[in-house]
């Protein structure tokens, strides 16, 4: 399953506009990276990358290579839904399918695949479920709509429904950012249960979350106003934490700016 | 990041790659939702669009192109139909003001009198649907109760959704012998104003544009209302909260905020009103009695607007010839409606605080 | 009222406070009293029209023949008789148009949301607003001169459908693009992190959240339509007795009904069949707009 992630030399643009300078760095399996920086410094653009998600806003394209076990997600013959069916990915407000119930918005993903066979639709909901951390709270009431549940509980449903499609990696774009502290608390022990089995990369404003969870940290910065994003280091959590190489991630931790 | 950092692409660049799935490897992806990509071998080069998305990318393309198509389509057909009988005419179909299709081999029709009358019966409209209506917009913007506006604003909604025959069955049979008093009140104090002259339709029966124009008014009362009441609502809180702090009454706050920023979509919407009212064919067709009179230029006049005039020689039908004398005034009308409506919109699309 | 509304605009505790000059005061009442006045010459005549059709039609609707029995073989004078002939044609004609109109609708919408760049998508929204601005008896025009002039087909229900498809369309598409818009872009991009192609995220996530709106719109759409005399009165003659066929013959729809009553039929017997009918049209349409609130209640995603 987890498989580790290579991105090589990575360029952004929106249409004329460089987004992201340049980003190199390599993700291990069964790992947590977190992504920090000020915002607009492209931490989130480059997770989206990472699973081609750019592609939906117009105009938006990429130069460089992002390798998966190997396997370039942009050669030309690659389809992008079959690398996002690979590459899962949980956004920043919970946004479970208004119309579906719990239980559909967990296999949302297979059922729309083509998969209509019930036991074992059923199967891989209470699977996800459970490895969510949500099966025992909902598991009386899956036929009810999953906006009915807290916004903790959706953001977890949330992670449900992208790790039901047997994802190898998992993104995560601020998960906890619209969560009060206990969900937020949910969520953190539920990464470094999902660590067992997923690559994950979780983008984050907070950087006691990266801390919590993360094994490596990467640190973006903008070069300047109106200039791109680029990557300015990333190593083990601890040490960036502690002892970083720059003087730029220093400032940062220690809240000198940003 | 955000989407408004998104600008167009240069040709080229991998625009909306994602949404319509360039790649390769369809078949396999729908039958095996949880194969991780790199475990099926990498088959060339070809990049090949998902059928599903190509089919429906187009399917939703061509309607698009349809609707450009269809106004076309409507300009030329009815261009084609009128130009022999215009060739055929044996006035100028500008300027005459006879209409006589009854014998194909001598049309005699000219447009005038239709647009006299189409006018007089849009103004009459204008005149009482603009006052009125920016008073309903203000009233369920800046006047009603909160918990009320809603309701309100339903209710003049409503007026749209009474099919315009029987507002023209009630214009003439109910409220045209109401109306009577009031138009003779006029004739006999503003006579001497050749608007408000005697007409040449009975004044009791009440068959005349001034009729028509109040029904046609009333009728326009609920589009003039929604687009201003929407542009209203529009109007920046800021603004307002700033004219309040300097002590303005509600009325100063109207003028000096909501009218000034709403203006534009006010006058948008009476274009968009006018272009209904040059249209409407039922109701005129019913009030106005008269049809094959000659304006006088009084409101107590009868008459024919385009509309009124088509539809009710339309039973008759039948000789190419006659029927391209009624498409000719079609054309006209739908080239009427067409600048109006284009004016009008084009009011509003420049305007950026609307969107 | 008026002072109501006055005493808001008021400081909450006056003496402290500068006066209002008589001037201002007067100006702000006048307004308010015009506004007001204003709504209500908006309601009158809505209410004045309903009874008038009410107080005139009840008689003739309330008799069970009237909905059973068409008016074939009745003299203009003759009592009895009924209408199901014009509202069969009324239904079997607006419904013919709305299955035409509705998916190139939807579709014209969802390729203006979903994917419309560029100067097509600018063209195709400005000739949506201008279609919309159509007027009826053109759009029955110009079907007569591309259906029956030109392609040769005699007038019937259906050519009538296809008039009625011109005026239904932009209704449908403004609103359907109204509600598609509303959906979350977070949907449709959780959609697509799922792996799932663009035409499947928009069939099965976005329409599914959006159709009770799009589904009243096209309720809302199809009650205007069914009201529409101008195409009628060019696209197909009046027949008292019933015509099951769209494709062919004379056939009757409660606003040709009333027109012809109205053209051919001086006797108060034809004024009475007049309300009648606009008694009738007036319930299905209001039964319409209830049907497109109950409908979208039904649709509507739901909380619990």
């Amino acid at each position: 399953m987890a498989k580790r992630i290579d991105v090589k030399d990575l360029n952004i643009y929106y249409g004329k506009f460089h987004a992201v300078d340049g980003v190199t760095l390599s993700v291990p399996p069964r790992s947590v990276t977190a992504f920090i920086g000020p915002s607009g410094c492209g931490k989130s653009t480059v997770l989206r990358s990472l699973n081609r998600m750019h592609e939906v806003i117009p105009g938006a394209r990429v130069e460089g290579d992002v390798l998966l076990d190997g396997q370039n997600i942009y050669a030309s013959a690659v389809d992008p839904v079959q690398v996002r069916r690979t590459i899962g990915m949980v956004f920043q407000r919970p946004n479970p399918f208004p119309t579906m119930s719990i239980r559909d918005n967990v296999v949302a993903g297979l059922k729309l695949a083509g998969v209509r066979n019930k036991s074992q639709l059923d199967e891989v909901a209470e699977r996800a479920l459970r490895g969510a951390n949500l099966w025992n709270e909902v598991k009386d009431r899956l036929n009810r709509p999953g906006g009915g549940l807290s916004g903790g509980q959706q953001q977890r449903l949330c992670i449900a429904r992208a790790i039901a499609v047997r994802p190898d990696v998992l993104l995560m774009d601020e998960p906890c950012s619209a969560l009060d502290p206990i969900s937020t608390l949910a969520i953190e022990d539920l990464i470094t249960e999902l660590k067992k089995d997923y690559t994950i990369v979780i983008v984050t404003h907070n950087m006691q979350q990266a801390a919590r969870v993360s094994d490596q940290t990467a640190f973006f910065n903008l070069a300047g106003v109106g200039q791109p994003g680029r990557l300015v280091e990333i190593d083990d959590t601890e040490k960036i934490f502690s002892n970083p190489t720059q003087k730029a991630t220093e400032d940062y931790i220690s809240g000198r700016f940003g | 990041m955000s989407e408004s950092s998104a600008t167009p692409t240069p040709a080229g660049a991998s625009v909306d790659s994602g949404n319509t799935g360039v790649g390769g490897r369809v078949p396999s992806a729908d039958t095996t939702p949880e194969g991780p990509i790199s475990a099926q071998p990498v088959t060339g080069n070809k990049t090949k669009v998902r059928p599903g998305d190509r089919i429906f990318r187009g399917l939703t393309t061509g309607s698009g192109v349809l609707v450009v198509v269809l106004i076309g389509l409507i300009g030329l057909f009815l261009l084609v139909q009128a130009i022999p009988s215009i060739g055929l005419d044996q006035v100028n179909f500008l300027t005459s003001r006879e209409w006589s299709t009854n014998d194909p081999a001598n049309l005699r029709f000219g447009i005038l009198d239709l647009l006299l009358v189409t006018v007089a019966t849009s103004v009459v409209a204008l005149v009482i649907a603009m006052p009125v209506s920016l008073g309903i917009a203000l009233f369920l913007t800046q006047y009603a109760p909160p918990k009320l506006a809603r309701p309100f604003a339903y209710a003049v909604d409503l007026l749209a959704a009474v099919p315009s025959i029987i507002f023209g069955l009630w214009g003439l049979y109910v409220l045209a012998p109401q109306l009577a008093p009031i138009a003779s009140w006029l004739n006999d104090t503003l006579g001497f104003i050749p608007i408000f002259a005697d007409g040449n339709v009975s004044s009791e029966i009440g068959g005349t544009i001034f009729t028509a124009g109040v029904v046609l008014g009333i009728m326009l009362l609920p589009i003039i209302t929604s687009l201003t009441r929407e542009v209203f609502q529009r109007t920046p809180v800021a603004q307002i909260e700033g004219a309040l702090a300097l002590g303005a009454t509600r009325w100063e706050v109207i003028r000096t905020t909501v009218l000034p920023f709403g203006k534009a979509g006010y006058i948008s919407a009476s274009m968009l009103g006018l272009g209904r009212a040059l249209g409407e064919t039922i109701a005129l067709t019913i009030i106005l009695l008269a049809p094959s009179t000659t304006f006088g230029g009084s409101i107590f006049d009868g008459g024919a607007t385009f509309a009124s005039k088509i539809a009710s020689a339309s039973s008759e039908f039948n000789d190419p010839r006659s029927v391209g004398a009624y498409i000719t005034a079609g054309l006209v009308l739908f080239l009427l409606t067409f600048l109006v409506n284009f004016a009008g919109r084009a009011i509003v699309s420049g305007k950026k605080e609307y969107r | 009222m008026t002072t109501a509304t006055l005493d808001v605009n008021q400081p909450a505790t006056p003496p402290a406070f500068q006066h209002l000059s008589t001037g201002r005061r007067v100006k702000n009442g006048i307004a308010t009293a015009l506004v007001w006045l204003a709504f209500l010459v908006a309601v009158i005549p809505l209410v004045w029209v309903l009874v008038s059709v009410l107080a005139r039609g009840a008689h003739m609707v309330a008799n069970a023949d009237w909905w059973q029995q068409s008016l074939g073989g009745l003299l203009g004078d003759d009592v009895g008789g009924g209408v199901y002939h014009a509202i069969y044609g009324s239904l079997v004609q607006s419904l013919m148009c709305a299955v035409i109109a509705v998916p190139i609708g939807l579709l014209v919408a969802i390729y203006l949301v979903e994917y419309g760049r560029g100067r097509l998508a600018k063209a195709t929204t400005f000739m949506v607003d201008i279609l919309s601005g159509v007027p009826s008896i053109v759009a029955a025009l110009f079907i007569y001169a591309m259906w029956i002039t030109t392609l040769g087909f005699n007038r019937s229900g259906f050519a009538v459908s296809l008039a009625l498809v011109l005026l239904m369309l932009p209704v449908v598409v403004r609103s359907s693009e109204d509600m598609l818009r509303l959906v979350p872009d977070e949907l449709r991009e959780a959609s697509y992190a799922l792996g799932i192609p663009k035409w499947k995220t928009i069939v099965k996530i976005v329409i599914p959240t959006a159709l009770s709106g799009i589904l009243t719109g096209i309720m809302l759409a199809l009650a205007r339509v069914m009201g529409e005399t101008a195409p009628v009165l060019v696209l197909v003659g009046y027949s008292g007795y019933i015509n099951y066929d769209l494709f062919s013959g004379e056939m009757a729809s409660l606003p040709l009904l009333m027109n012809s009553e109205r053209v051919s039929n001086p006797s108060p017997i034809g004024t009475d069949r007049i309300w009648g009918a606009a008694l009738t049209l007036v319930i299905i349409i209001a039964l319409f707009n209830l049907a497109a609130t109950l409908l979208s209640r039904l649709v509507a995603p739901k909380k619990k």
